[in-house]
This record gives C-alpha cells, sequence and structure tokens, in this order.
C-alpha cells in the first residue's frame, strides 16, 4: 500500500461531529493516522478510532501546540516513517493538498512543505481575517528569518530529520511561528532547511467558522510569542 | 524640570528589575530577592517610627510627596513579580506538559504496532523500544 511512510497528526479537542468523516476520508489515501486527544469530552477519541486512526489521549488538555509535539513523539516511534503531515480534525483542509504536497517533498530538494491559503484565490477569508494573517506572517518573517507568504496554516508536510528535532514548548496558538521559528533555526550540515510552500484550500465552513479562534486571539498569541 | 529626574530613574528602574530577574542565574536572583525584600521590611519600620523619611527621600528626588515615591516604588515591585510568577508558570506548565505527554504515550497503542496488517513486517523494527524515546530536553 502507499503512503506507508506517512503519518498524519491531527490534534484532537471537541470534534465529535466531524472527526469520524475526517478520519474516514483520509483513510483512503494514509493507513496511518494519529490523533491526538486533548482531553475531549464529547466522545471525540471514540470516533475517531472506530474510524480506523490510532489515538493517543492526554490525560489532561494541554492545547493544540502540546498535542501537535505528542503527536511527533508518536510518529517518530515508527521506523517506517518518513514524513508527518500535520492536519486539521474540524475539515478545513483538503486530503486532495497533503497528496500534492506529498509530491513536492518526496522529490527530495526540499524538507519542509507549508500549506499557504495566499498562494491562489481558492480559500475565501474575511478582510479583517486576512488582514490579521498577513500582519502575522509579517512578523514571523521578521523574526525568523524565513520568507513565507502564511505563517499560520495548520497543513503542513514535514520530513523525519526536522520532526526529530523540532521541540513545540508553546502549548496554545503560538506553536504555529514555534514550528517556523525552530525550522528557521534549524542546521543540517551548516545549511539552513529547505522549504516550500504551495497552495491549499482552507474551507471555512460554518462549523469551522463557529469553532474557529477570534481575531482577538491574535493578540494572545502576539504576547505568548513575546515573552516566551 | 525636576520630575525628569524621577521618570527616567523608574525607567531605568524598571528595566533593571525586568532585565535582572529575565536573564538572572537562578541562585543568585533569588538571593538579591531576598535581600531586597528584608531591606525593604527593615526599612519600613523605620519610616513606620519616621514618616518623614520618605518625604525627605522623594524631595531629593524630585518629587513633591513620599506617598508618591511608594506608589512608584510600588509599580516596579508589582511588575517585578508579574515577570517573576509568568516565568515560574510558564516552567511548571513545560514541566508537567511532558509528563501528561509520557503518560499519554505509554498508554497508547505504540506506532508500530498500528496498522501492522496492512503495512509488511519490518525486519529491523523488531528490537526497538515500544515508545519514543525521550529527548535529550527532557533531562532539564
Amino acid at each position: 500500500m502507499q503512503n506507508e511512510d506517512v503519518w498524519l497528526v491531527v490534534p484532537l479537542y471537541n470534534e465529535s461531529a466531524v472527526i469520524a468523516d475526517v478520519v474516514g476520508e483520509a483513510r483512503t489515501i494514509f493507513p496511518k493516522i494519529v490523533c491526538v486527544d486533548d482531553g475531549s469530552r464529547d466522545g471525540s477519541a471514540e470516533r475517531a478510532e472506530r474510524a480506523g486512526a490510532a489515538v493517543v489521549r492526554h490525560p489532561v488538555n494541554l492545547g493544540q501546540g502540546a498535542a501537535l509535539q505528542t503527536g511527533f513523539d508518536y510518529a517518530l516511534g515508527d521506523p517506517a516513517m518518513r514524513y508527518v503531515v500535520t492536519y486539521d480534525a474540524d475539515g478545513q483542509h483538503q486530503i486532495h493538498d497533503v497528496e500534492v504536497m506529498l509530491e513536492r517533498i518526496r522529490r527530495g530538494d526540499v524538507r519542509v512543505v507549508f500549506g499557504s491559503r495566499f498562494l491562489d484565490e481558492r480559500t475565501e477569508a474575511g478582510t479583517m481575517k486576512k488582514l490579521v494573517l498577513r500582519a502575522a506572517v509579517a512578523y514571523t518573517n521578521l523574526t525568523t528569518g524565513t520568507r513565507l507568504t502564511d505563517a499560520h496554516n495548520g497543513l503542513r508536510v514535514l520530513h523525519r530529520d526536522v520532526v526529530e528535532r523540532l521541540d513545540i514548548t508553546q502549548n496554545r496558538m503560538a506553536h504555529a511561528s514555534e514550528i517556523v521559528s525552530q525550522i528557521g533555526a534549524m542546521r543540517f550540515e551548516d545549511k539552513q532547511v529547505t522549504y516550500a510552500e504551495e497552495p491549499v484550500h482552507i474551507l471555512y465552513t460554518d462549523y469551522s467558522k463557529a469553532k474557529g479562534q477570534s481575531l482577538w486571539n491574535a493578540v494572545n498569541i502576539l504576547a505568548e510569542l513575546i515573552w516566551r | 524640570m525636576r520630575q525628569l529626574g524621577i521618570q527616567l530613574l523608574l525607567v531605568v528602574g524598571t528595566l533593571a528589575v525586568a532585565w535582572r530577574l529575565l536573564v538572572g542565574s537562578g541562585q543568585r536572583t533569588q538571593a538579591l530577592r531576598r535581600l531586597g525584600l528584608l531591606a525593604l521590611a527593615g526599612f519600613a519600620i523605620w519610616s513606620i517610627f519616621f514618616p518623614d523619611v520618605w518625604t525627605g527621600l522623594a524631595k531629593r528626588v524630585g518629587i513633591g510627596r513620599g506617598a508618591d515615591l511608594i506608589l512608584y516604588g510600588l509599580v516596579v515591585a508589582f511588575f517585578g513579580f508579574v515577570v517573576t510568577t509568568y516565568k515560574r508558570f510558564r516552567e511548571m506548565e513545560t514541566r508537567y506538559t511532558r509528563l501528561a505527554r509520557r503518560i499519554a504515550l505509554d498508554e497508547a497503542t505504540p506506532a508500530t504496532g498500528h496498522g501492522a496488517s496492512t503495512a509488511p513486517p519490518d525486519t529491523l523494527s523488531g528490537n526497538l523500544p515500544p515508545s519514543p524515546s525521550v529527548k535529550a530536553a527532557d533531562a532539564d
């Protein structure tokens, strides 16, 4: 079977309405999925398990950043793993985008592929949201020495070498910037990590909008980043 | 014009405290903090008997009243307290995250076991530990 060397890492927190579909759809292409249940109280973990995902359960709620790191540690336990995909549980991401990103990384010249909402016009975000996201990108580029168009996208493909060196300590939302910053600081044989961006389509459904973070959270993210 | 003196002093004081508490190495910072607290207590008792001492000090640095000087001092002390508390809280959070993660990973079916039915048996992975190794950083 294809994609035996890929692990999908899915942070999971109270998504019982959609998680079974998300896992089920992803499983048609990717056999290895780990959902890191971050203390859900709505049976999300059981649904994910029944849909065929491996489930790691945080005993208490720690935050999305912590869940990602747990997923990385778990996936590193599989010696066959070569790539990790970070994937959202709420159905915002398209499995087809992941396939394109994997094709890109399998060419072998980059170790990281970031998804970006701003490389084409498919994603429809509000003006205010776009503005905040742009500001976040500008800040991240300024502080990490990377050149990205979308720093807070949950869809990424990471090579095993990169996953081994990542150590996310920002438990809450600032982890996205932290990942970019750690990747920006990584050196393999004195060279910066090579990365690429691929356009992805984020589906802002009513469901994900209702669950999504408010723009106020941008302030919190900034504060977490400054006083790390 | 004389206010500029106290303003400068306060800014420098705030920065110094924040810097000291942010970058200071554990033992020395803690000792300094405790000595400072002791000195403050001593000064407080002294000023109970001689309340004018604050006013005298305040006049010398260019503020009208002693009460204002106390207030400024408290502001600086409070920010110092906020910064240290935040730092300690972060450290504690990091620790319990690692603990919770260890528990979560130990209780999960190892990644090598998951999907074994679909994957061809990997001869190399036979004698690997079941759970991912703890990173060196965990040793703190």
